[in-house]
């Protein structure tokens, strides 16, 4: 490689290593900032799941004995604690998002709204899942 | 080599929309879907598969589908547009979950018309 040729942003400025503070053990998100990060994690689990939860449909409709074999795996206590996490994952999802719709027309856009309904998106989504958690189990 | 504008008024705005429509369609879903759940109370098999017997509600699970791959799709671009490198590594991914929610999406359809 030909240092003349080496793209620049401008000519006759040389580019400087930008300061980077990404120890993630020690970054302290604001809490719009865990309301978001925790939105794009419960997406991204989500995702993952559509195909366990296809089988589980799939198992649940498809005929009586796979309806008893759709029931044993449904109740076996991983099943359920996997379920309570998608549980938690759908209901973030669900509040989170609504939030960012409600912000994409300029409600609760205030620092101390969007403070505040993060805190109630968080804690409401945790509060959905237990809900799930007692009627499963 | 074509030289895509990646800045402007629209770059990105389709993606944008797909979201929010795809959206507001799976929470709207979800909520009747709820609803039924707490209301109908299907207990046993022929009453859980009777639910998706119905022309209405394969439709509109139909259309939950199609909206949860789109979502899915602008979703996963964006997360591995932030995180997948080098390019290279995040086309094959990209290309990856093109092709599972394609496959989920026809899985879902066969699921949903054997009923």
């Amino acid at each position: 490689m030909n240092g003349d040729t080496t793209p620049r942003l401008q000519s006759g400025t040389i580019r400087h290593p930008r300061p980077k503070y990404l120890d993630l053990f020690r970054i302290r998100l604001p809490v719009p900032g865990l309301a978001s990060i925790l939105h794009r994690i419960s997406g991204f689990g989500l995702f993952i799941a559509i195909p366990f939860l296809l089988y589980l449909f799939q198992l649940s409709i498809n005929s009586p004995e796979d309806y008893v074999r759709y029931r044993a795996i449904f109740a076996h206590p991983i099943t359920k604690l996997l379920l309570i996490g998608l549980a938690w994952a759908l209901f973030h999802h669900l509040f989170a998002g609504i939030r960012f719709l409600l912000m994409d027309v300029h409600i609760g856009l205030e620092l101390e709204r969007a403070r505040a309904n993060s805190i109630i998106v968080i804690i409401a989504a945790i509060v959905c899942a237990a809900a799930i958690g007692v009627l499963l189990w | 080599m074509v030289n895509r504008v990646i800045v402007g008024a629209h770059y990105g705005l389709r993606g944008w929309v797909v979201q929010r429509v795809s959206a507001v369609v799976m929470a709207l879903y979800v909520l009747v879907f709820i609803g039924i759940l707490i209301f109908g109370r299907p207990t046993n098999f022929s009453e859980w598969r009777g639910l998706f017997g119905g022309q209405v509600m394969k439709l509109a699970t139909l259309l939950f589908t199609l909206s949860l791959l789109l979502h899915s799709w602008v979703g996963m671009r964006d997360i591995l547009m932030d995180y997948a490198r080098p390019m290279s590594v995040r086309f094959a991914l990209e290309t990856l979950v093109a092709v599972l929610l394609v496959a989920w999406g026809g899985w879902a359809v066969q699921i949903l018309w054997s009923v």
